[in-house]
């Protein structure tokens, strides 16, 4: 028992020198006195922070954000929690204020918790952009888009309007029912709907597969159980189109339910080689994080404020425009980019 | 059980009259069965679709996992302890089977499916250590392994998902191959029941997992080992994770490091609905397969029900606390007419 004890002891206490060391580091850097001038002639820090580890859509973000941090020859810092929480989030922003970074950029987990330690890292003058998932108008400077969220809606409606051939069920198996994206999505299909060219097709459900595989399995076999005729299901989350090509693969289903969505092609790419699903669509991750990488540096720079109508050169993802967003400015990338057939092979490697 | 304690809080006048509720048997979980069959036919005359050959195939697949889960748990409940480390098991061991098949194809699917019980009896012997020769309590044990191992399914898949494209046909069939008409999943279950019914009722280590776990301290003076007991348990949870790990994998094409995060609440909650005690020392296979079974119905039929997303998780709890609720008042209406006829 006693040796027990003295292992926890030890074990802690080693814990602790441990963590004390890495902060060590972090303070160290913040309290040199020269830090004025070395910011001036040395490199500007970019801070990425996802919401959370080992997702690999967030990777590839991160990767993106690297790169254009590196072409701008700054620093970036990447970090994300293990869960995705805002509270975790707060705690990285914590620390990046005590790093005196020159930019957060954060794809947040909660659009207001986020608020009071983002608005704090404002007042210490760090430069805060949210990237993929926003977060309220009054925590950030301004939001980077991955795409147009219209034309998100959009395309998928006319995707799967051209697959069914026009007639006929459809419904759509998003992530939580709670999602800010996916329901915003949601929200401009239904809209597209409305339109008199699509007046044959009609939207019987909108199910929820809380992006775990299992739920969205369920709710995939319950929609083709509840809905004998269905035609088509439109998945606009990874986890749920994958889900939903696995069930229509093995019931045998393939080109009497159409399926098209938003998902990451490596999970795709057999669904999309058989024929499952025809095509699908997804921005480009890489361009995401090197967007919000030009949008940082542009801030940190002086050469935007992020009000309406400012503009600015982002790298090979040519001109952005500064634009409005409710009661925030924001900037968007272009169309979702379309994964078929004929280019899934080169992609599926990448993402 | 406490019959001792029973017989002195009971006032007289009760203990002469039998429980109506329970006369139609011993079977303590007659409650639950009753329940189980109740819901059917609601969920049945809401949609009809429900009790399709089609349907019941797809539900008992969809649960064959959780099954085989539950039986493991509930040896580990037995013995007073709980494993929350099996969903952390089970990502791990299906993330490194997954790489591993995607990188040498020719894998036979034995082969793979003893790597991953391999993998998970590693996992539970770390645990089985832990919690006898360091006297760690189970809960903080697999608690910190929890988080060990899904840090470590992270590292090894360096936050990479492995793909369906990316793993062979072989692997993938596993869990959409069928013998004799019935999924490979369900097959597999049924060998882990029929594995369990002769482990924990006809050999002496089985026993003497029950003979821990409702008396620690009567089971050290018969001679029973208790380390050996939990190092056993956490071991078999272990291998049952490991194989459920494969099997997850290769239902769904596609292993994530976050798979079945959470998983192990509707695993514990699935042998607590079947009447394991989570003081020790009581449980039944039946009740737990039952309970396995109702959560399976749960997910499958909340969908078919149509019920507004917001809804569904207050409904599916209810339902729960009513099953749970409805079976304590049947076992004990059923241990008070054992009682009475033990005083006959």
């Amino acid at each position: 028992m006693k040796k027990l004890f003295m292992l926890i002891v030890t074990s802690v206490l080693l814990l602790g020198v441990l963590a004390a060391c890495s902060q060590g580091n972090s303070s160290g850097d913040s309290q040199k006195p020269s830090k004025d001038k070395e910011d001036d002639s040395g490199q500007k820090k970019y801070a990425f922070i996802f919401k959370n580890t080992g997702n690999p859509y967030g990777e590839k973000m991160m990767d993106g954000f690297e790169e254009a941090i590196k072409e701008l020859d700054g620093e970036a810092i990447l970090r994300a929690p293990d869960q995705p929480t805002a509270e975790a989030q707060i705690q990285i922003i914590e620390q990046l204020i005590t790093q005196k970074v020159d930019s957060i950029t954060i794809a947040g987990n909660d659009p207001d918790a986020l608020q009071p330690a983002l608005t704090k890292a404002m007042d210490a003058g760090i430069k805060v952009i949210s990237v993929d998932s926003a977060v309220n108008a009054k925590s950030r400077i301004t939001h980077v888009n991955q795409a147009d969220p219209e034309a998100i809606g959009r395309v998928q409606i006319e995707a799967i309007s051209e697959m069914i051939g026009g007639k006929g069920q459809i419904a759509i198996l998003s992530a939580t029912s709670q999602a800010t994206n996916q329901n915003l999505w949601i929200e401009y299909m239904q809209k597209e709907l409305e339109k008199d060219e699509y007046k044959d097709i009609e939207l019987v459900k909108v199910a929820y597969g809380d992006d775990l595989r299992d739920k969205s399995v369920s709710e995939t076999e319950a929609l083709l159980k509840t809905y004998p005729k269905l035609k088509g299901i439109i998945a606009p989350t990874t986890v749920g189109i994958a889900a939903a090509g696995k069930v229509l693969t093995d019931k045998g289903l393939k080109g009497k339910v159409m399926l098209t969505g938003l998902g990451l092609p490596s999970e795709m790419a057999s669904y999309i080689e058989s024929g499952v699903c025809p095509w699908m669509y997804l921005w480009n991750p890489i361009d995401v994080g090197y967007a919000a990488g030009y949008t940082a540096s542009a801030l940190v720079k002086g050469d935007i404020e992020g009000k309406v109508g400012d503009k600015f050169e982002a790298g090979r993802t040519g001109a952005k425009e500064v634009v409005e967003d409710g009661d925030g400015t924001q900037i968007m990338l272009g169309e979702p980019f379309k994964f078929e057939k004929s280019n899934i092979a080169e992609w599926k490697e990448v993402y | 059980m406490s019959t001792s304690m029973m017989d002195e809080t009971l006032p007289t006048n009760i203990e002469k009259k039998e429980s109506k509720l329970a006369k139609i048997g011993q079977f303590r979980e007659i409650g639950l069965l009753v329940f189980i069959v109740i819901l059917v036919i609601a969920v049945q005359l809401r949609n009809s679709s429900f009790l399709t050959l089609e349907n019941i195939s797809d539900m008992a697949t969809n649960t064959a996992i959780l099954s085989i889960l539950a039986v493991g748990m509930m040896l580990v409940l037995v013995t007073r302890g709980i494993d929350l480390s099996i969903g952390a098991t089970l990502a791990l061991s299906g993330m490194i089977v997954a790489q591993f098949v995607s990188n040498h194809s020719g894998t036979s699917p034995i082969v793979a499916i003893l790597m991953g019980i391999g993998i998970g009896i590693l996992c539970g012997l770390v645990i089985g250590g832990l919690v006898s020769y360091l006297g760690v309590l189970p809960i903080i044990a697999t608690l910190a392994m929890m988080n060990i191992f899904r840090g470590l399914t992270y590292m090894v898949s360096n936050g990479k998902w492995i793909s369906s494209y990316q793993m062979p046909e072989s692997f993938v069939g596993i869990a959409t191959s069928k013998l004799l008409g019935v999924n490979t999943l369900i097959i597999i279950a049924l060998i882990v029941y029929a594995f369990a019914i002769y482990f924990i009722g006809h050999t002496r280590t089985g026993r003497q997992i029950y003979a821990v776990g409702s008396n620690p301290e009567s089971a050290k003076v018969t001679g029973i080992s208790e380390k050996k007991v939990f190092i056993i348990v956490y071991t078999l949870m272990g291998g049952l994770s490991g194989l459920s790990g494969v099997l997850w994998v290769s239902k769904f094409a596609s292993a994530q490091g976050d798979t079945a995060t959470g998983y192990e609440l509707s695993v514990i909650a699935a042998c607590i609905l079947g009447g394991v005690s989570i003081a020790g020392g009581a449980g039944k296979l039946s009740g737990v397969i039952l309970g396995a079974f109702l959560i399976g119905i749960l997910n499958n039929a909340l969908p078919l029900l149509n019920v507004s997303p917001f809804w569904q998780k207050g409904i599916e709890g209810s339902i729960i606390l009513a099953a749970v609720l409805l079976n304590v008042m049947v076992k004990r209406g059923v241990e008070r007419n054992n009682l009475l006829k033990r005083r006959v």
